[in-house]
């Protein structure tokens, strides 16, 4: 094994670069008083285009799809390449919505999207599980940012044995994460986006060029990968899909599509920017990355021309996530190599701090302002985020280090899956009223029930284990006479949304008593002139005021 | 779809975001998920088959309907 030397230095000294961007973000766009949520938390919600344009980007399109992605195409072929619809299909599907999100949002002072459910349905219990939902969907999604740079950091041959050996570079990594993000909130990884996309763009548009020129030309590498799954046992695999797995393909791009702007995080980034203007016209220049991404993906196909091995996990299955650190060790100096693998690194530090933001702000708003302080001040509310954003990660951390990264990995496959139960009430919610608070619950019972028992059965050969072992469900489960799969995530929703709506019916015909609605038709068509309400008591859906006093 | 709040002040002009040209959006969300249009390795395109570098080409159609249905929908 050669030395790694250069491309060590060349990591560090771009991390330790953007980790004093990030506490100088303190001091950027500086606010009077940082000590308020709507600061710390949504960065003084004042982003205008271009910062906003960064930091969605660099918040959906993170270190762990960079790597994820490829290996997915690598190991399974065209199967993998659902990421490229799912981002297409994603922002003409969340047009509407999310400029109607920031509207409310403006108008009545929400931080999370549970704020929004709390006041839209008057239901603080619906609100709870929206926000715990979030944030179980978060936590595995911040662990698989630390399996990103792991990849990395093994691939340069930075992780020692035991357990503490192995893990300690990315402890050292996070620790300087959480102390920047702590400090400097939602800033911090605004300022470090631009620096990730732009080393990302950079390293993706030579390698496009490069690459071929080295293997033979993209024809080459497509021929290179056909020949493999060719001769390989699975009947799954290969360079165009198959006739059992298109549906899997669709109901998966869909599926991603409809979870991708419930994340928390998603909405964070949303929130924090300036005017409804600016979230449309990002909605058309944010497929960019979709492009990046798809050059991205094919890099699992570059590898396998370039006979790239992937390197082991401990337990001895192979780890394909570090067959693109690996190609680019392979075939770039070392220099560049290093420069990549920073590309990689930061670009986990910048999801990981925002998800972990929008989780502290969720249980900040919905369970400690709900459950345990109801009259914190703002000043309360910005110390209880900063905390809870600490334990946020070292929660993440105790998976990485405890935990079986394959089981990060289930986990994040199982967030996709429950994420999307928030839909009725955070998606639909933001068009319908109609819905009856009790039925959305029953919903997202139905939808968690339904969709957690079809993840429990499904096998994975790879990683032999018997349960949880992917998103492709099928159908002959359910007594279908049919080879074909479907996503777990498209049927539990749909499920999740028959269910609601038969016991809206039910609930209205039996008058089940409905909360009200603290929202009006104005305040989701609102824009950033609009003034917000009861803006002098800063708490908009004050439990103690009565909903019709508010307005 | 605007909920049971239906406009009940006719007299003065409501704010909304309703546009006919809002439907265009269902475009480019509707061709890429249609597999049969490019599951299919020919005619290659600078070495890429077409299931590659159609789902690429998408993107294009992605960007110019928000784009057009931004630009439309903004001067009423």
């Amino acid at each position: 094994m050669r030395a790694h030397t250069l491309e060590i230095v060349i990591f560090v000294v771009l991390f330790l670069g953007v980790s004093a961007m990030g506490f100088v973000a303190a001091r950027w766009r500086r606010p009077d008083d940082l000590n308020h949520l709507d600061e710390w938390g949504l960065g003084g919600r004042s982003f205008g285009g271009w910062i906003t344009w960064f930091l969605i980007g660099g918040d959906l399109y993170t270190a762990y799809t960079f790597v994820a992605v490829p290996a997915l195409l690598f190991a399974a072929g065209a199967a993998g390449f659902f990421a490229v619809p799912y981002t297409i299909v994603v922002y003409p599907l969340v047009f509407l919505v999310l400029v109607r999100m920031w509207s409310v949002s403006h108008r009545h002072g929400f931080v999370t999207p549970a704020d929004f459910v709390r006041a839209r349905f008057q239901s603080p219990t619906l609100a709870l599980l929206v926000a715990i939902t979030g944030i179980v969907a978060t936590m595995p999604y911040i662990a698989l940012q630390l399996v990103g740079i792991e990849s990395v950091l093994k691939t340069m041959g930075m992780t020692g044995s035991g357990t503490l050996a192995r893990h300690l570079p990315i402890i050292i990594a996070f620790a300087i994460l959480a102390a920047y993000t702590y400090s400097s909130g939602l800033r911090a990884p605004a300022l470090i986006a631009f620096v990730k996309d732009s080393l990302i763009y950079i390293v993706i548009l030579v390698a496009v060029f490069y690459l071929p020129y080295k293997l033979g030309g993209w024809g080459a590498i497509f021929d290179a990968a056909d020949a493999k799954f060719d001769k390989s046992a699975s009947p799954a695999d290969g360079i165009l899909l198959n006739a059992n797995n298109q549906l899997q393909y669709i109901t998966l791009a869909l599926g991603s599509a409809l979870a991708l702007f419930l994340y928390p995080h998603s909405i964070t980034g949303v929130l924090a920017s300036r005017s409804r203007d600016v979230i449309k016209r990002n909605m058309s220049a944010l497929p960019a990355y979709s492009l990046l991404l798809g050059l991205i993906a094919l890099l699992g196909y570059a590898a396998i021309a370039a006979k790239v091995t992937p390197l082991k996990n401990p337990n001895g299955t192979n780890d394909n996530n570090t067959v693109v650190p690996l190609l680019f060790d392979k075939l770039f100096p070392d220099w560049f190599a290093g420069v990549a693998y920073a590309a990689i690194g930061i670009g986990a530090l910048v999801p990981a701090a925002i998800m972990s933001i929008a989780a502290a702000n969720l249980f900040t708003r919905n369970i400690y302002r709900e459950y345990l302080k109801r009259d914190a001040s703002p000043a309360q509310e910005a110390q209880a985020s900063k905390i809870a954003s600490l334990l946020v990660k070292v929660g993440a951390l105790v998976f990485v280090v405890f935990v079986d990264p394959q089981f990060s990995i289930d986990l994040q496959l199982i967030g996709g899956v429950i994420i999307l139960q928030t839909l009725p009430a955070v998606a639909l919610g933001l068009f319908t009223r109609w819905f009856h608070r009790g039925a959305l619950i029953g919903g997202w019972i139905a939808g968690m029930g339904l969709g957690m028992w079809m993840l429990y059965q499904i096998p994975n050969a790879a990683t032999k284990r018997a349960h949880f072992g992917g998103s492709a469900f099928p159908l002959s489960e359910f007594g279908f006479d049919s080879t074909k799969t479907i996503y777990v995530g498209f049927v539990a929703v749909a499920v999740n949304l028959a269910v609601a709506a038969l016991l809206t019916v039910i609930f209205r015909a039996s008058s089940v008593t409905d909360g009200g609605d603290d929202t009006t038709r104005d305040d989701y068509f609102a824009d950033a002139d609009a003034p917000r309400i009861s803006a002098a008591s800063n708490s908009p859906v004050s439990p103690a005021v009565a909903p019709d006093l508010i307005i | 779809m605007t909920g049971p709040e239906a406009p009940d002040t006719p007299a003065t002009v409501q704010p909304g975001d309703r546009s006919p040209w809002n439907w265009l959006l269902f475009v480019p969300i509707v061709v890429p998920l249609l597999t049969l249009w490019y599951n299919a390795d020919s005619p290659r395109i600078l070495g890429f088959p077409r299931f590659y570098w159609l789902q690429l080409a998408f993107i294009i159609i992605g960007v110019s309907t928000t784009t057009l249905v931004y630009q439309l929908s903004k001067r009423r």
